[in-house]
């Protein structure tokens, strides 16, 4: 009977075309346009077993669909076909090539295993506690990201800036349900626990980069809640020298910096409703000093140059005032809903006038 | 009592009176296809309203919330309550009658198991109706779960508890009835491979449930009686959970498949006309499977960090599994090879199996190089991985299986013209719902996501993936019509429907007498029916003559038992509330009901009855059939 | 009918609570169910492992400082002893000397409930002289509920016992009895042996550190 066979295949057939026609995925956010070494690493693992197994498929199906077709019974048929026990060196041909090709699988898996856990150079630290390696402590919380550079002393969030062509080190935690990081572009993901801090390294290819305009999308890639799909993360990868300067910039934001009155009346009005009824959580310095756990809020030094609102939002002031004014109907269960009260649209106005003025590029 | 007393027809109470209080597996396995089946549409609606709400980016179709609690309820029904009360359900119908048996060892305990589970399940579904159904995934991690709001988690933990304790009691049940009550001349190999699988699947049972029943008790003291096995603060560790959890999980989908192995292993002779190719290399391998499985739980945990030697040693256990299942495959391929096939529904069935699983096969085999996992885990390819090893083995073999067992079950026979329909439907629909799935993940979609955001490449694929979902919900619908309009019309088919029935389960009379066998056949070699028709003769030689036959008696304990742990659970899960004073008096009479009725049940002399060995002549000459 | 069958000492069969398929099938169904249990308390013992002296602060009482020998030695005898006594019951049942047996499982029931006011005074004194409790730590969580399961199935192991004892003490011994009788005391086994592990792993290694 063919036709069922037929059919299902058709389907498939338009299930691929479809695919095709849509392209393989975004690169800022594909797994199979890997955009450094890590994802790379894992690519060329994903394409190793793809075809081992492509050809397991074929072999299986043409055996398959020959002893469907050729041993179909004829009308009428009433004859036993003669039982056959088995076969002994069908048995080993079966079982030994198989297993042939799973070691083929096998070796690379295990010496990609180890050195995608290589993350050695993180730990070797200098006498003032820094380390030559560039590392990031990554903190994920409900439903926003930490990002917190030891080396540079600058904290910001949501947007991670990195170097590109350098192993990039992550630390990375959470601070109360289990969350996982994930930038699928640049390679696999690490869960962030509670109760334990993992690391993991990525690379960012300056050239891969620049064909996704600098930026990829990050993502949390474990169930943490009903915002779960909300957490997205933006990641720009910069050539050295541009990262250099944005660090000196951020750098500069500090305490002093954050105090002063902007020019603007309504950014300067602003920041008074912002100091009374926001910097309890959010610092706008990216010299934040507080301990981890009076951290309760993403850091809001550079707003201003930020790619979203809330991760997700259109990074506008419109959309800005959106979610200020009803945060709860963007990310249902976040932690900010109903923490400082209801805000007058001139209030809204002055504080996205601020925010939106927070620069440093 | 004589054999006329229990043919007679019942009225309706009467009916229902005998099924709450049956303790013969023909009837229990009948229980089980209802329950399960009713639990089977349960989570196919939970799965088209995640389809529907996935459709199209940035749907509001339900909330944020409601979202969470139905992939965490559609997961949860369709492996607890859906595929493994139906495998029972064959296992029951199908492993007595294979070996030769007049019913499984403890007959009260195989009700017991059955209640069990139903008010297992009861209890779980009820909290779509009592403040909220559970909300973080079926797999329920700790730090999330700990977190969760309402009482969800505890329909949860208490409902997979109880239910738990019904199919741990299963699993002993078939471990000793196929290894102390085989018929003469049935030496273990030659027991038929559904045997063979059910007997594999219960060991794997026995040992993989204590593991998530210690994992659950410790998620209950957890959130209802204030312990800290999970919480950081007091020196907890969530990781935990992980671990037993998985030591549990891995394990449970080899108990679902193997047993789905063992109906593929019956159909492909039955209706190739010939004997499976590798009997004891089959073996083998379904042993070897079973053993292996507890082997490689933590694949499911390759992003936690539990660091590079951990991840290697189990990456490379995981690729293993592959060798003895296909070892399989081959030989299902050759057992048609050479034969003479016919393409009954559930021969389609079987021959759909064949490339589905092995598609979804391989694709865990990709899943098991852990830094390419390192992308897979978490996104939709692992739901497109798991969906195509669940639906397109395990639901293909109970579809199959459901169409070649009906007869032996119920008499009658489903109609094959409706179940093409149903399988080109649920096939096509299938493949187009989780083909394009795979891509999905790889471009970058993670999973149990509410809704996913424009421009990031992700419409299409979605979007013919919930077309996909319509076409298998169209052909349940057909199959549920099939159902209704074969039990009306109830036209009786007859013993060995399927004229070419290799094993003793097609040797009885149709419907099936109630105590299985009259005389206790004697086994001459594998698929013991077929040899002797091969030498002309249309019966079994009986292995003893006639006589008395001692039945087990009904008894009307298992569901107070079952009754009273529901009961309790609803007082564990409120005492801790505000204003709830009655909760713990609840806890504690339910508690009571249930080791009273234990107490009752340990205590009553209960010997059964015996049909007398005149009866039994009289209906060898014709009596009442 | 066999179960009702009455019996002599002389023809009471060698291995009575296998004598019957309904014998032969709670013989190995029952070895079965303490398979499963002894994984049940394997993963008991493992989240003790992991979670022992794991508490909030440096206040919390660990290992070390709660536990001391004589009084768990002298519980570990009092249930060595009964399954000791429990063996006896056992040979007399083989024996068909009912009467003897249910004086032995006496004795076995005395000892177990001994066992048990000592865990309870044991508890007590941790609760009140130390402030270890099931919900002060994770710790505090997991010793509580590894040894306090096993005490619960002393508990279930001694009703069990008692109402074998009350419910034949009129009908004596048969082939339909004899099956339940030994599963009782297979079962008082297992529980020895549990705490034998109790003893070494909390106890013991405990006070080590």
């Amino acid at each position: 009977m063919k036709k069922k066979l037929t059919k299902w295949r058709l389907f498939t057939f338009v299930g691929l075309v479809a695919l095709v026609l849509s392209g393989c995925g975004e690169p800022f956010l594909s797994t199979l346009t890997p955009a450094g070494e890590a994802g790379q690493t894992a690519y060329d693992l994903m394409m190793l077993s793809t075809w081992i197994m492509v050809g397991v498929v074929i072999v299986v199906s043409i055996l398959f669909a020959a002893a469907v077709i050729k041993f179909r019974r004829k009308k009428g048929d009433v004859s036993i076909p003669k039982q056959v026990e088995g076969s002994h060196v069908l048995e080993i041909v079966w079982t030994v090539i198989p297993i042939l090709l799973l070691i083929i699988l096998a070796i690379p898996t295990v010496m990609a295993t180890f050195d995608l856990a290589d993350t050695k150079a993180m730990d070797k630290k200098n006498e003032d506690g820094t380390t030559d390696a560039m590392v990031v402590n990554v903190r994920a919380n409900l439903y926003w990201w930490e990002f917190e550079y030891p080396n540079q002393k600058i904290i910001t969030s949501q947007d991670l800036v990195v170097p590109t062509d350098q192993k990039v080190y992550f630390n990375v935690k959470a601070s109360d349900v289990k969350h996982s990081f994930w930038i699928p572009a640049a390679g696999g993901k690490i869960d962030t626990n509670v109760e334990n801090v993992n690391q993991i390294w990525l690379e960012f290819d300056n050239e891969k980069a620049a064909e996704a305009d600098n930026l990829f999308y990050g993502k949390c890639a474990e169930l943490c809640g009903p915002s779960h799909a909300l957490m997205d993360f933006k990641v720009r990868a910069l050539p050295q020298n541009e990262f250099d300067q944005w660090v000196t910039a951020m750098q500069a934001v500090d305490a002093k910096a954050a105090e002063a009155a902007p020019e603007d009346p309504t950014a300067a009005a602003g920041q008074e409703v912002f100091n009374q009824k926001c910097l309890s959580c959010h610092a706008v310095t990216t010299a934040d000093a507080r301990p981890e756990a009076a951290r309760t809020a993403p850091n809001l030094a550079g707003f201003g140059d930020r790619e979203r609102v809330a991760g997700i939002l259109e990074h506008n002031e419109e959309e800005l005032k959106n979610w200020i004014a009803d945060p709860e109907k963007y990310k249902p269960g976040n932690k900010m809903t109903g923490t400082y009260g209801e805000l007058s649209d001139q209030e809204l106005d002055q504080l996205a006038t601020y925010l939106m003025s927070l620069k440093v590029e | 009592m004589s054999t006329i007393a229990h043919t007679q027809k019942r009225g309706f109470a009467g009916t229902v009176w005998e099924y709450l209080t049956t303790v013969d597996h023909k009837k229990i396995a009948i229980l089980y296809l209802l329950a399960g089946g009713f639990f089977f549409i349960v989570g196919g609606i939970e799965a088209m309203m995640i389809r529907i709400q996935l459709a199209v980016p940035n749907n509001d179709f339900v909330s944020a919330g409601l979202f969470n609690e139905i992939i965490t309820m559609h997961g949860t029904t369709m492996i607890f309550l859906a595929a493994m009360p139906l495998l029972f359900a064959f296992m029951n119908a199908v492993m007595p009658l294979q070996i030769g048996a007049r019913d499984v060892a403890f007959p009260f305990i195989n009700a017991l198991g059955f209640w069990l589970f139903f008010f297992g399940g009861l209890f779980l579904n009820l909290s779509w109706f009592l403040g909220g159904a559970p909300d973080a995934g079926w797999t329920s991690y700790a730090s999330l779960s700990l977190a969760s709001e309402g009482h969800g988690i505890d329909f949860y933990a208490l409902g997979l508890q109880i239910s738990g304790f019904g199919t741990l009691m299963g699993g002993i049940n078939f471990l000793v009835t196929i290894i102390n009550m085989r018929a003469p001349g049935m030496t273990y190999m030659r027991m038929p491979l559904f045997t063979w699988t059910t007997f594999v699947a219960s060991a794997l049972i026995l040992f993989a449930f204590p593991p998530l029943t210690v994992g659950l008790f410790m998620l209950i003291f957890d959130r209802m009686f204030g312990s800290g096995f999970f919480d950081v603060a007091m020196g907890g560790n969530t990781i935990i959970w992980e671990h037993f959890f998985w030591i549990f999980g891995h394990p449970e989908v080899y108990i679902l498949v193997l047993p789905a192995f063992g109906i593929f292993s019956e159909i492909f002779p039955t209706f190739a006309r010939k004997r499976l190719f590798g009997y004891s290399s089959m073996v083998f391998a379904t042993v070897l499977i079973g053993f292996l499985g507890f082997m490689v739980w933590a694949h499911h945990m390759f992003t936690t960090g539990l660091g590079p030697v951990a991840n290697a040693i189990f990456a490379v256990a995981t690729m293993a599994i592959a060798v003895p299942t296909g070892i399989k495959i081959f030989n299902w391929i050759l057992t048609i090879w050479g034969g003479s096939i016919e393409f009954t529904v559930p021969m389609l069935y079987a021959v759909a199996f064949i490339p589905s699983f092995v598609m979804g096969g391989v694709t865990g085999v990709m899943q098991a190089a852990a830094p390419a996992d390192y992308q897979f885990h978490d996104s939709y390819f692992i739901v497109a991985h798991f969906h195509y090893v669940i639906v397109g083995g395990i639901v293909l073999g109970l579809l199959g299986g459901a169409h070649f067992y009906w007869p032996l079950m119920f008499g009658t026979m489903l109609s094959e013209k409706l179940g093409k329909i149903t399988f080109v439907l649920f096939l096509v629909g299938f493949h187009l719902t989780f083909f394009i799935q795979h891509f999905l993940g790889l471009m970058g979609m993670p999973r149990r996501v509410w809704t996913f955001l424009e421009g990031q490449g992700l419409e299409t694929g979605n979007l013919i993936s919930s077309i996909g979902a319509a076409f298998m919900a169209l052909g349940i619908i057909v199959l549920l019509v099939n159902v209704v309009i074969t039990q009306k019309k109830n036209i009786q088919v007859g013993r060995d429907p399927w004229k070419d029935g290799r094993t003793l389960e097609w040797a009885i009379p149709s419907p099936t007498p109630f105590y299985n066998f009259k005389q206790l056949p004697l086994v001459r070699g594998l698929d013991a029916f077929w040899i002797e028709k091969q030498e002309g003769k249309t019966d079994m030689t009986p292995a003893e003559p006639i006589g008395d036959i001692h039945m087990p008696n009904n008894s009307f304990v298992p569901f107070v038992i079952s009754l009273g742990l529901f009961i309790a659970a609803f007082g564990a899960m409120y005492h801790a509330d505000e204003g709830k004073d009655w909760a713990i008096p609840v806890l504690i009479i339910g508690m009571l009901i249930t080791f009273g009725a234990m107490l009752y049940r340990s205590i009553k002399d209960d010997h059964g009855y015996h049909i007398h060995k005149e009866d039994l002549l009289d209906e060898a000459e014709g009596g009442t059939r | 009918m066999a179960a009702e069958q009455k019996f002599t000492q002389h023809t009471w069969p060698e291995s009575p609570e296998q004598a019957t398929l309904e014998g032969k099938n709670k013989f190995l169904g029952f070895w079965f169910f303490l398979g499963g249990e002894t994984v049940l308390f394997a993963s008991l013992f493992a989240t003790y492992l992991a979670l022992k002296d794991s508490v909030p602060s440096d206040t919390h009482a660990k290992a070390t400082d709660l536990f001391e020998l004589p009084l768990v030695f002298f519980m570990t005898m009092l249930l060595l002893t009964s399954s000791l006594t429990s063996v006896f019951a056992m040979y007399h049942m083989k024996n068909y000397n009912f009467k003897k047996m249910q004086q032995w499982l006496f004795i076995t029931v005395v000892l177990g409930l001994g066992f048990l006011g000592c865990e309870i005074y044991e508890f007590n004194h941790y609760y009140h002289e130390f402030e270890h409790k099931f919900t002060s730590s994770a710790f505090g969580s997991a010793f509580y509920t590894l040894v306090g399961f096993h005490g619960g199935h002393v508990v279930f192991g001694l009703s069990w016992i008692i109402a074998l004892m009350v419910r034949n003490a009129k009908r004596g011994l048969n082939l339909y009895n004899a099956p339940k009788f030994y599963l009782a005391s297979l079962y008082w086994h297992f529980i020895d042996v549990v705490w034998v592990f109790i003893f070494t792993v909390v106890y013991l290694m405990g006070m080590v550190g």
